[in-house]
């Protein structure tokens, strides 16, 4: 590759051994710097009488953290817990806030990106004015936007927005919520449900292989709908409904400041994690909404036309046809997309929800003072999602490869 | 050709497949489609030709509701083509389709691509679904390439592919738009093949193209457009050795000057 | 054998089989006149035409219960959208602009904005925008600490930058190349310069040493190329020739700093708003598209060793978040730097934000480079020219032209991701917004809203008019390829 001047053997010899002495280069230069800056960092380390080691982590945490699916998981206890509960809770809080985006994003982004093909003018002029506004507006901003302006103007403790009668309501700690107490059967009403998706696919087995052979087609959707509905809910009434709900208590009555949303009742989501999802989920959204409609748009109008005159109806035209042309060009930037809603959950750390970064980089950090090890376990976190995604969508892409010559 | 003059009832299988009457069609302001009065018999072969934007490609993508005609109507196979749902359903059934630029579907092998319709449309079980896809593979000529995928055929052989697909619907009439206007010189010969064989066998077709040898092989009449409207039409021979209208003698000299 | 058509009997008929036959279309038909070209039906064009495609269209299909269900819903959505659209908007006018307050002419500051009940002039209920708040902080959100007496060099600087910029965007004016690579080269020393006050406290021994090295690689370099070194070393010596040119290129920057033109020396955390938002984004496309250039051939490289390093050292950087590089950019460089090498606050972050970019604009040249066609490669390596020559000739400028659309995307991006420095101490556009709400003179239930409302229309102008150009380039480049 380096070009041509001499005869053909000592060329090849030629770029085979430039080849070799360019790389030898490269990496003595690499290994160099990186023991450089070794060098320098452990100096400046011991200047500062660290030294560098992962024992911090059996450590006891001194601090409080908001109550969330983490501290709730681990049973988080202030002068109890170590800092690897502390780590834990973090990538818990972290996954669990990325995962409740990715559904809502991929929701709410399905439904704008189809929008924005519609016949209809409103529909298309709404979704593009929602995907130009959320897309040019920074998501730290949008995430102030409903932490400042929207939740903190919720009534205030002593007070609440019902949602729904005496089971949900809205105040500014939080969006409280039944908290499901299980007792011995729901373990039957669980395990029926399972019984109920597999006995679907069972029927659509069943009714494909009847298809084949007599050609007549049974409304899967509908039935499978039916068993998946009606089966658990079947056993769970006749096990004796073995679900209890704690409903949120409030009180108005008594000492000031004993008013508001009693503690122990209930499930409740901090109005940080309410602002985090909503801004995840709506900011990924517009993103979603584009890849979907470049997607669908990339399937050509003559398949549809080719569909619609062998007088293929246009629901199987869609099921059939177009959709699984445009799923594969939409799931790859889908799952850059994904991957992106997980690493931006970091932003987090400017309003105080105990993900990852907030709790270890944040608190943790100042506390243990620990800079190189705590970092670099943070960043182990999110590589592992990067790379999961990655081969991910390697593995996608070629399953779905269309055949070529 | 000439057609009783009567208005009576007539039974479900006449010998007319195809009644356009006085029809109209506008995209926006421009009108594409004026006045167009069209009869097809049972068995008999169509060639539409003339320049681009004269209205042939919309003439025929209005027979099977691809696009939608404002004005006049259009009757096939007994059917009135409306807006009711029914009809376009049984209408594209019985009307087959072969576009310019094939629109197989990538996704799914050929014998799929040919099975879907029977399938999912006729709902016929899938052992017969093959079977018949087998058969019309076997007429176009490329039963091995069953299991290929589309991707990995020539043009040539994809548009056959096309045909086969169409006629696995068992279709009344077949409809063509400019079928090897995409192919690349040396397999024009084969799909045209395949369409002469077509004819022979006695299937009803329009077919708007640009080759004239076809025609005159093939067609039972010739008909020319040109903005928007048929200008003449004619037995092939008449068609091409006496053209009457000045812009036939145009159109018939550009295309067959070279 | 010329006939002129019959006129069809009725046109309607009531027997769904009957097909009227009586249409004459013997062999042999000629057009006598032309049909006429006739308007349209109401329902395809004009006013009515339009609302029906538009509007109404998805919502009169009844032809099964499920279409039925689908207009009806759709009637409805639509009734709404429209309600929640109209009430929003008009709402947001109403706050920012009919209900606001405009001006202070007595200077009472907050209590210009204060309802009745809380002790000022406006009618109780009110809620609207105070922008004599806005205009009283303009300069801290703009510009920062910045002292007034030497904004006229943060002007002059956006000035330069702006015009020499919109110079190379227009079509039209010649030289454009050049002034280009002035742009990229020559400003980013001036606006340090300017911004800074230069007179870095650089010693001529380092000047004179790196010009030195400087000479000396590049006279390896022409021995390398007359053939004085051979084989292997060869290539080396070339190598070292165009390192000797970068050095010295460096030593002449190193000049300029050292020079002393008599201007305020301000501290970078004097800097902030605007200014900073615009340093950081722009520092970091610039300082990115080389080094993204780089990595992106290294990735496609047949050395195995750079392919692996140049991979690595993007899906580092892509997998990720922006806020752990700040972190450690600004935590853990001081650590990896030797003793007493103290850093600007501003210039680590900036060194965080150019790797994180770099590695994504690594990606966006490597998806141009795949997209050129292998001929040109080809036909390239037939002419003779080297692995540099045909890069730097014939392959880059293709690979960029082509992925202008994809630079401008990630530089969007980037521009929105600077509002993460807030996070780390720097106080860029949002992080000024947000000290400006801390001022007890102007405190007012609006001053919150008042302040995130105007940045959040500045980053939408600013990323709304880039994505405009991203669509308008990428429109341009398709239609060039496509002839």
């Amino acid at each position: 590759m380096f070009g041509r001047d001499r005869s053909l053997t000592s060329l090849l010899n030629d770029t085979f051994i430039r080849g070799i002495l360019f790389q030898a280069l490269i990496a003595i230069g690499l290994l160099l710097s990186i023991n450089w800056l070794a060098d320098n960092t452990l100096s400046n380390l011991a200047n500062q009488g660290k030294t560098l080691g992962f024992d911090f982590l059996t450590r006891t945490a001194g601090f409080q953290i908001s109550p969330t699916l983490g501290t709730w998981m681990l049973d988080y206890k202030v002068g109890k817990s170590t800092y690897t509960d502390v780590y834990l809770i973090g990538i818990i809080n972290t996954f669990i806030v990325a995962l409740l985006g990715i559904l809502a994003a991929t929701v709410i982004g399905f439904t704008v990106g189809i929008m924005r093909l519609s016949d209809n003018l409103v529909f298309r002029w709404f979704s593009s004015f929602y995907v130009e506004v959320v897309r040019n507006v920074p998501l730290l901003l949008q995430l102030f936007f409903w932490y400042f302006a929207v939740l903190r103007a919720m009534p205030s403790k002593r007070e609440k927005l019902e949602l729904v009668e005496g089971v949900a309501g809205l105040n500014i700690t939080g969006l409280y919520l039944p908290a499901p107490i299980v007792s011995d059967g729901f373990v039957y009403s669980f395990l029926s449900l399972i019984g109920a998706v597999a006995i679907t696919f069972l029927v659509r087995r069943y009714a494909l292989k009847r298809q084949a052979e007599t050609g007549q087609i049974l409304p899967m959707f509908w039935i499978g709908l039916g068993i998946i509905i009606i089966l658990p809910v079947l056993v769970h009434y006749l096990n004796g409904s073995p679900l209890d709900w704690s409903l949120p208590e409030f009180k108005d009555t008594g000492p000031k400041l004993r008013q508001g949303y009693q503690s122990g009742a209930g499930m409740v989501l901090v109005p940080e994690m309410l602002a985090v999802w909503l801004a995840l989920s709506l900011y990924t959204a517009a993103f979603i909404a584009e890849i979907v409609r470049a997607g669908i748009l990339a399937v050509s109008r003559g398949q549809t036309e080719a569909a619609y005159a062998l007088g293929v109806r246009p629901n199987i035209t869609l099921r059939l046809v177009v959709i699984p042309q445009a799923l594969r060009v939409i799931i790859p930037p889908l799952t850059s997309q994904y991957l992106n809603l997980t690493k931006n959950s970091s932003l987090a750390v400017a309003i105080a929800y105990p993900e990852l970064v907030s709790v270890f980089a944040g608190t943790a950090l100042n506390q243990v003072g620990k800079e190189v090890e705590m970092i670099f376990m943070m960043m182990m976190v999110y590589l592992t999602f990067s790379l999961m995604t990655a081969a991910f969508m390697n593995w996608f892409n070629s399953r779905v490869k269309l055949v070529e010559r | 050709m000439a057609q009783p003059q009567n208005t009576a009832e007539q039974s479900v299988d006449q010998k007319t497949i195809v009644s356009m009457r006085n029809v109209n069609k506008w995209f926006g302001q421009f009108h594409v489609l004026r006045d167009i009065n069209l009869s097809v018999d049972k068995g008999e072969r169509i060639v539409v030709c003339g320049p681009s934007g004269s209205g042939k490609s919309t003439l025929i993508r209005c027979l099977n509701r691809l696009e939608k005609h404002q004005d006049g109507d259009i009757f096939v196979h007994g059917i009135e083509l409306n807006n009711d749902v029914k009809n376009i359903d049984e209408i594209r059934r019985e009307v087959g389709m072969v576009f310019q630029h094939f629109n197989l579907f990538p996704h799914l092998s050929i014998l799929e691509n040919c099975m879907l319709a029977p399938i999912w449309v006729r709902k016929t079980p899938r052992a017969e679904a093959e079977e018949i896809a087998m058969h019309f593979l076997t007429r176009v000529k490329i039963p091995e390439q069953a299991s290929k995928y589309p991707g990995q055929l020539s043009g040539g052989q994809q548009q056959r592919v096309a045909i086969a697909r169409a006629l696995c619907m068992q279709p009344q009439l077949m409809l063509f738009d400019e079928p090897t206007s995409a192919l690349d010189p040396e397999m024009i010969k084969e799909v045209l093949d395949t369409m002469v064989e077509l004819a022979d066998d006695g299937m009803t077709m329009i077919c708007v193209t640009h080759e004239m040898g076809f025609a005159r092989r093939v067609a039972d009449r010739v008909i020319f457009m040109d903005e928007g409207q048929i200008v003449e039409q004619n037995e092939p021979e008449a068609f091409f050795n006496n053209p009457q209208s000045d812009r036939t003698k145009l159109f018939l000299s550009q295309i067959l000057g070279h | 054998m010329t006939r002129k058509i019959i006129k069809a009997a009725p046109k309607k008929t009531t027997m769904k089989k009957a097909i009227p036959s009586d249409i004459d279309t013997q062999a042999g038909y000629v057009r006598i006149e032309d049909a006429p070209l006739l308007p349209p039906p109401p329902s395809e064009v004009g006013v009515t035409g339009w609302l029906y495609k538009n509007i109404f269209a998805s919502m009169s299909d009844f032809g099964s219960i499920p279409a039925a269900l689908k207009s009806v819903f759709v009637a409805v959505s639509t009734l709404f959208i429209l309600y929640f659209l109209i009430t929003q908007i008009s709402g947001l006018l109403d706050f920012a602009i009919f209900s606001a307050v405009w001006s202070d002419p007595e200077g009472l500051k907050r209590q210009a904005c204060w309802t009745v009940e809380q002790g000022g002039a406006l009618p109780n209920g009110w809620h609207a925008a105070c922008w004599p708040f806005i205009e009283a902080k303009a300069k801290f959100i703009f510009y920062g600490a910045y002292p007034n007496d030497d904004l006229w060099r943060v002007n002059l600087t956006y000035a330069l930058g702006g015009f020499m910029l919109a110079w190379v965007m227009i079509e039209r004016l010649p030289y454009r190349k050049i002034v280009g690579i002035l742009l990229l080269t020559v400003y980013p020393v001036m606006a340090t310069v300017l911004l800074t006050g230069g007179a870095f406290s650089i010693s001529t021994g380092t000047i004179g040493g790196a010009t030195i090295l400087g000479l000396a690689l590049i006279t390896i370099g022409r021995l390398g190329k007359a053939g004085y070194v051979s084989g292997a070393f060869g290539d080396l010596a070339l190598v070292a020739g165009v390192c000797g040119w970068l050095v010295i290129l460096f030593a002449a920057v190193l000049a300029v700093f050292a020079i002393d033109f008599d201007l305020e020396a301000i501290d970078t955390r004097d800097w902030g708003g605007l200014l900073i938002t615009l340093v950081v984004a722009i520092t970091g496309i610039v300082a990115s598209l080389p080094l993204g250039i780089l990595l992106a051939l290294g990735r496609r490289s047949e050395m195995p060793v750079a392919r692996f390093l140049c991979t690595v050292f993007i899906e580092f950087w892509r997998g990720v978040p922006l806020i752990t590089v700040l972190f450690m950019a600004s935590v853990m460089l001081p650590l990896f730097m030797p003793e007493g090498v103290n850093f600007d606050m501003l210039l680590r972050a900036l060194i965080g934000v150019t790797l994180f970019s770099a590695a994504y604009m690594a990606e966006v040249v490597r998806g141009g480079l795949q997209a050129i066609d292998k001929g040109q490669y080809e036909g390239a390596d037939a002419v003779g020219l080297s692995y540099w020559q045909s890069m730097r000739l014939i392959i880059l400028p293709q690979a960029l032209t082509h992925v202008i659309p994809g630079i401008v995307n990630t530089f969007i991006g980037l521009f929105k991701d600077t509002a993460l420095v807030s996070i780390v101490g720097i106080f860029d556009l949002l992080g000024a917004a947000q000290s400006t709400l801390a001022d007890a003179a102007w405190s007012t239930p609006v001053q919150g809203l008042t302040g995130y409302l105007v940045v959040a229309v500045i980053f939408f102008v600013f990323c709304f008019g880039m994505s405009r150009y991203s669509m308008f380039m990428e429109r341009k480049l398709n239609r060039s390829h496509k002839s």
